[in-house]
C-alpha cells in the first residue's frame, strides 16, 4: 500500500482501480412471499487511472452507489458482493476480509455522502471527525492532521478555516458541511474518493460553489474519484470519463465530451436531452383565478416573518411557477393560499370570492376547487389503502359518489394519468415513484379543481420520470383547463411548464411577470445568480459561470 | 453553557417544585378522605365525645382544611414532619436514618446495575440478532419477569440457607463496620439489580439500534472504525438522552419501589418503615414518607431531563 503510494502533490500514473465482472446481490423480503434473491449489479467492469475522475450516472436503482461502495468493500443494508474482483492498487480487496476492509476504508478510499448534514455525527466537533480516519490509521499525528485539515478548509474556501473545526455540525450550513466532508475525505490523503451525489441536496446557487470547490480540490491533490450522480450536466463538469448505468447494467462508457455530444445509445440520448420540453407560453388573460394581495405571514406568533407583502396572480387554465431556494418562502406561500397558515395581513381572492384566511372557515367548495400535490408522494398516501380507495375518497367526499358510479369514475381518472384500471387494487408500496405521483395527481383531479398547487412535485423523481410527470401535467391542463401554482427550485422545470413566473428571495417576490419577460435580460442580481447557477450540458460551463457571477450566493 | 441550557434547566426545576406542591396537596387530601381522624386514631377505643373534642381542639383539627394543610406544609418546609402517633417519635429523625439506609442500598445496587446494563446493551447491539444478543435479552427478560419476592427468596435459599455465604436477614445498625454492612446488603442489592437490569439494558439496546440507522454511523464504518468503536464513539453519545431517562426511572424505582425487597430482607429502610406504619394506620408517617418518595421521584426525573438537555449539542452550543 504505502510503497505504491506516490507523494501527494505530484501527478500519479498507472491503474488504480480495476473492477472486473462485479456482481452484487441482495435478499428481499416481499410481504406474504418467501424471501428471494435479486441481482443489483450485473457483471459490471470498469477501470480508473490514478488521478482521474469517472462519473457514474443513472437513475435511482441503477446500482451506481452500490458499485461506488464496492470499492470500499461495503454493502449498504445487507447487500452482498457475490462475484467478480475489485482490484485496488493491484490487489483484490474482496479477498482481504473484514480486517482488510477496515485498513483500506478511510485510508486508501474515502467517501463523501449525499447529505453531509446527516453524515456528520451531531455529538462531535467537526475537527475531531475530520481527522478521525487519519489518526485511526496512524498516518499522521494529531497536530499534523489538524494542520492538513485547516489547509484543506482554506482550499475549499470555507469561512474561518482556522476555527471552523471547533464547531458542531448544526452550527454550519449545508453547503459548508458538504465542503467539510470533502476535506474530511481528503485529509487522510487517499488514492480514491467516492463522491455519492455530493451536491444533489443543495440549492443550485450553493451547488455551483461546492462543485467548483470539489473540482479544484481534485485537481490540486491529484486524487482519483468516482463521481456518482443522476445529473448528467453536473457530472460533465468534473469528470474525465462517464459511465451510464441502468438497472445494474452498463449502458455506455466513454470520454465525457463524447458522451454528451455524441451519445450512442437511446437511453443516453434521452438523458442528454431530458430538459427540452418546449412549452409555448399562453397569453395572459385579464382576469385572475387566484389573486394574492399583499400577503405577509410569520411563524412563532409574528416573530419570524417568512413572507413579506407578496402579491401574485394565477390565471384560469394557466401555470404560475414560484421559484426560489430553500428558505425563500415559496412553500409558505402555498400554506397561506391553502389556509394552513393564516396571513397576518393581505387578502386572497379565488374565483371571484374572498377566501377565509383560516382553513376551518372555508366552505366545502373552496376546499374542492383548490387541491394540492406534494413532493413526497409516498407519504401523502395512506399506505394501507389501495389506489381505488385513495382516488375514490374525494369522489365520495365532494360528490357523494358510491359503488359502481365511483369505480367507473376512478377508472376514468386512472386512464387520464395513463395507468389503466388494473391499478385499482394495488397498494402504494407496489408502485414506482412516478406512479405514486400520478396517483396523487388523479386524487387531486377527482375533486374537479380549478387550481392545483404543486409543491416540488418532480423534485424527488429521476429526470426521465419527472419529465413524464411534467408532460402529463401539461396534457391535463389542456383537457381539464385546470390552473397550477407550481412551486419549484428547478429552473429547467420552470421553463418547461410555466406561463408566468414569480422569483422569490428571502420572503419577497423579486421578479414577477410573463415567462418570456422574466427570463429575458436585463436581470436583477438575484435572478441572474439563479439562472446562471443552473448546470448546463456543456464542458467548461462551470468555470464560465463562476467567472460571470455578480453576487455571491447565500451559502445555505 | 449557553443561556438556553440555563433557561431550560431553571424551567425544569421550577416545574418540579410546582409538581411537588401539587403532590403534597394530593397526599394531604387523600389522608383527609379516610374515615376517622387523628384524634380518634390516638384515643382509639377509650374515646369519649369530650376527650375527642378536647384533643381536636389541642391538635387544631377544628381549623378549616386549608389552614391545616398550610400548617403541615410550613412544618415540612422547615424540616418538621410531625410526630409519629404510634411511637411518639419525631418523624424527621426516624426518616433520616432510614432514608440513609435506603439510599445506601440503592447506591450499591445502582453502581452494579447501571454499568452492567449499559455494557450488556452495547454488547447486545454489537452482536445484534446473534445468539449473544438473544441470550442477554432472554436472561434479562427472565430476571425482570420473576416477581422480586421470588428472586429474593431464591437468593436467600441458595446464598443464605444452602451455602451460607451471605446473611439472609439484612439488619444494619449505625455503628456497623463498612465491610459487614456490605455483606449484609449483598443479597437485597443483588435482588434489586436483577429487577432493574433488564429494563435499562433493553432500552440501551433499543436506543443505540435506533441511532445505528443514521448516516453518520455509516460514515464511521467507512472510515474503517471497528464495529465496537462505531457503537461506542458514534452511536452511544447520541443515544445518551433516552438512556439517562430510563436509568433515572430505575434509580427512582430502587429508592421508592424497594418496599417488597426491604420487607423480605428485614432491611431497616424507608420501605419497611412505610409498611410498618401503614399497618398501624399512622397517618402522619404515611404522609411524610409519601412526600419524601414523591420528592425523590420528581428530582430524579428532573435530573434525567437536565441530563438530556445537557447531552444535546444543539442546546449546549447554540448557533
Amino acid at each position: 500500500m504505502a510503497d505504491t503510494k506516490a507523494k501527494p502533490g505530484q501527478p500519479k500514473q498507472g491503474l488504480l482501480l480495476d473492477i472486473r465482472n462485479l456482481r452484487i446481490e441482495a435478499t428481499v423480503y416481499p410481504p406474504g412471499e418467501p424471501p428471494k434473491n435479486i441481482v443489483l449489479v450485473h457483471d459490471v467492469s470498469l477501470t480508473l487511472e490514478k488521478g482521474k475522475v469517472l462519473g457514474l450516472i443513472g437513475e435511482s436503482g441503477a446500482g451506481k452507489s452500490t458499485i461506488g461502495l464496492s470499492s470500499m468493500g461495503y454493502g449498504r443494508g445487507g447487500v452482498r458482493i457475490t462475484g467478480g474482483e475489485v482490484l485496488l492498487n493491484g490487489r483484490d480487496i474482496l479477498k482481504g476480509g473484514k480486517e482488510g476492509f477496515r485498513k483500506l476504508r478511510g485510508r486508501e478510499v474515502c467517501y463523501v455522502a449525499q447529505s453531509a448534514a446527516a453524515a456528520f455525527n451531531p455529538a462531535h466537533r467537526l475537527m475531531d471527525q475530520v481527522v478521525e480516519a487519519t489518526l485511526l490509521h496512524g498516518t499522521a499525528t494529531r497536530a499534523e492532521a489538524e494542520k492538513r485539515a485547516v489547509a484543506l478548509f482554506k482550499k475549499l474556501s470555507l469561512p474561518n478555516p482556522e476555527t471552523i473545526g471547533e464547531r458542531f455540525p448544526h452550527q454550519v450550513s449545508g453547503g459548508q458541511l458538504q465542503r467539510v466532508m470533502t476535506a474530511m475525505a481528503l485529509c487522510s490523503e487517499p488514492d480514491l474518493i467516492v463522491f455519492d451525489e455530493p451536491t444533489t441536496a443543495l440549492d443550485v446557487t450553493t451547488q455551483i460553489d461546492v462543485l467548483a470547490a470539489i473540482k479544484e480540490a481534485i485537481r490540486d491533490t491529484h486524487v482519483a474519484a468516482l463521481y456518482i450522480t443522476h445529473d448528467l450536466a453536473v457530472v460533465a463538469q468534473v469528470s474525465d470519463e462517464i459511465m451510464v448505468l441502468r438497472d445494474g447494467k452498463k449502458v455506455e462508457h466513454g470520454e465525457t465530451r463524447r458522451i454528451i455530444e455524441a451519445p450512442r445509445t437511446d437511453y443516453t440520448k434521452a438523458l442528454v436531452s431530458v430538459r427540452s420540453i418546449e412549452h409555448e407560453e399562453k397569453e395572459l388573460t385579464p382576469t385572475a383565478l387566484l389573486s394574492v394581495r399583499g400577503a405577509t405571514a410569520a411563524y412563532g406568533g409574528g416573530v419570524v416573518k417568512v413572507l413579506q407583502n407578496v402579491s401574485v396572480d394565477v390565471r384560469p387554465g394557466q401555470t404560475l411557477a414560484v421559484v426560489g431556494e430553500s428558505g425563500s418562502g415559496k412553500s409558505t406561500l402555498a400554506r397561506v393560499v391553502t389556509g394552513l397558515l393564516p396571513p397576518i395581513s393581505g387578502s386572497i381572492t379565488f374565483a371571484g370570492r374572498t377566501l377565509a384566511p383560516r382553513l376551518a372557515a372555508r366552505s366545502k367548495d373552496d376546499l374542492r376547487e383548490l387541491q394540492m400535490i406534494y413532493q413526497m408522494a409516498d407519504v401523502a398516501m395512506n399506505p394501507r389503502q389501495p389506489v381505488g380507495t385513495i382516488i375514490g375518497r374525494p369522489l365520495e367526499f365532494y360528490f357523494g359518489m358510491r359503488g359502481r358510479e365511483r369505480d367507473h369514475r376512478v377508472a376514468e381518472l386512472l386512464d387520464e394519468i395513463e395507468m389503466g384500471k388494473g391499478f385499482m387494487d394495488r397498494y402504494p408500496a407496489e408502485l414506482s415513484g412516478g406512479q405514486k405521483q400520478r396517483v396523487c395527481i388523479a386524487r387531486a383531479l377527482a375533486a374537479k379543481p380549478k387550481l392545483i398547487i404543486c409543491d416540488e412535485v418532480t423534485s424527488a423523481l429521476d429526470p426521465l420520470v419527472a419529465n413524464g410527470i411534467l408532460k402529463l401535467l401539461l396534457n391535463l391542463q389542456q383537457h381539464e383547463k385546470v390552473a397550477y401554482l407550481f412551486i419549484t427550485h428547478d429552473l429547467a422545470t420552470v421553463k418547461s411548464i410555466a406561463d408566468s413566473i414569480a422569483v422569490m428571495y428571502r420572503g419577497e417576490v423579486v421578479r414577477y411577470g410573463a415567462k418570456s419577460k422574466v427570463l429575458t435580460p436585463p436581470f436583477d442580481a438575484y435572478t441572474d445568480l439563479l439562472l446562471s447557477s443552473v448546470p448546463e450540458m456543456e464542458i467548461g460551463w462551470l468555470e464560465k459561470a463562476i467567472k460571470g457571477r455578480r453576487i455571491e450566493s447565500g451559502g445555505h | 453553557m449557553g443561556s438556553p441550557v440555563l433557561r431550560l434547566v431553571a424551567q425544569r426545576i421550577a416545574l418540579g417544585i410546582l409538581l411537588l406542591l401539587a403532590v403534597s396537596v394530593l397526599i394531604f387530601a387523600g389522608t383527609q378522605i379516610l374515615p376517622g381522624d387523628v384524634a380518634q386514631a390516638i384515643l382509639g377505643q377509650s374515646a369519649t365525645p369530650e376527650s375527642l373534642a378536647n384533643l381536636r381542639e389541642q391538635l387544631g383539627l377544628n381549623d378549616p382544611a386549608y389552614v391545616r394543610y398550610f400548617r403541615w406544609l410550613g412544618g415540612v418546609v422547615t424540616g418538621d414532619l410531625g410526630t409519629a402517633m404510634s411511637s411518639g417519635q419525631d418523624i424527621a429523625t426516624s426518616i433520616k436514618g432510614r432514608l440513609w439506609n435506603t439510599l445506601f442500598l440503592a447506591f450499591w445496587a445502582a453502581i452494579v446495575a447501571i454499568p452492567l446494563a449499559v455494557i450488556l446493551g452495547l454488547i447486545a447491539v454489537r452482536y445484534r440478532n446473534g445468539w449473544v444478543d438473544k441470550l442477554i435479552s432472554g436472561l434479562a427478560l427472565a430476571s425482570a419477569s420473576f416477581p422480586e419476592f421470588f428472586i429474593g427468596y431464591v437468593l436467600v435459599y441458595f446464598f443464605a440457607v444452602k451455602w451460607q455465604i451471605f446473611p439472609g436477614i439484612s439488619t444494619v445498625y449505625d455503628s456497623m463496620p463498612f465491610g459487614e454492612r456490605m455483606q449484609a446488603i449483598a443479597l437485597p442489592a443483588t435482588a434489586l439489580t436483577l429487577v432493574v437490569l433488564a429494563h435499562m439494558m433493553r432500552m440501551t439496546r433499543a436506543a443505540i439500534l435506533n441511532v445505528m440507522q443514521s448516516a453518520y454511523v455509516e460514515t464511521a464504518e467507512l472510515k474503517g472504525l471497528s464495529a465496537f468503536n462505531v457503537i461506542r464513539k458514534h452511536a452511544f453519545p447520541n443515544a445518551i438522552a433516552p438512556i439517562i431517562s430510563v436509568v433515572m426511572l430505575n434509580l427512582a424505582y430502587l429508592i421508592v419501589g424497594v418496599v417488597v425487597v426491604e420487607v423480605i430482607f428485614v432491611y431497616p429502610g424507608m420501605g419497611q418503615y412505610l409498611v410498618d406504619h401503614v399497618t398501624k394506620r399512622d397517618v402522619p408517617v404515611v404522609q411524610a414518607v409519601g412526600l419524601v418518595f414523591a420528592a425523590v421521584y420528581i428530582s430524579l426525573n428532573i435530573i434525567a431531563d437536565i441530563g438530556a438537555i445537557v447531552a444535546n449539542p444543539r442546546l449546549r452550543h447554540p448557533k
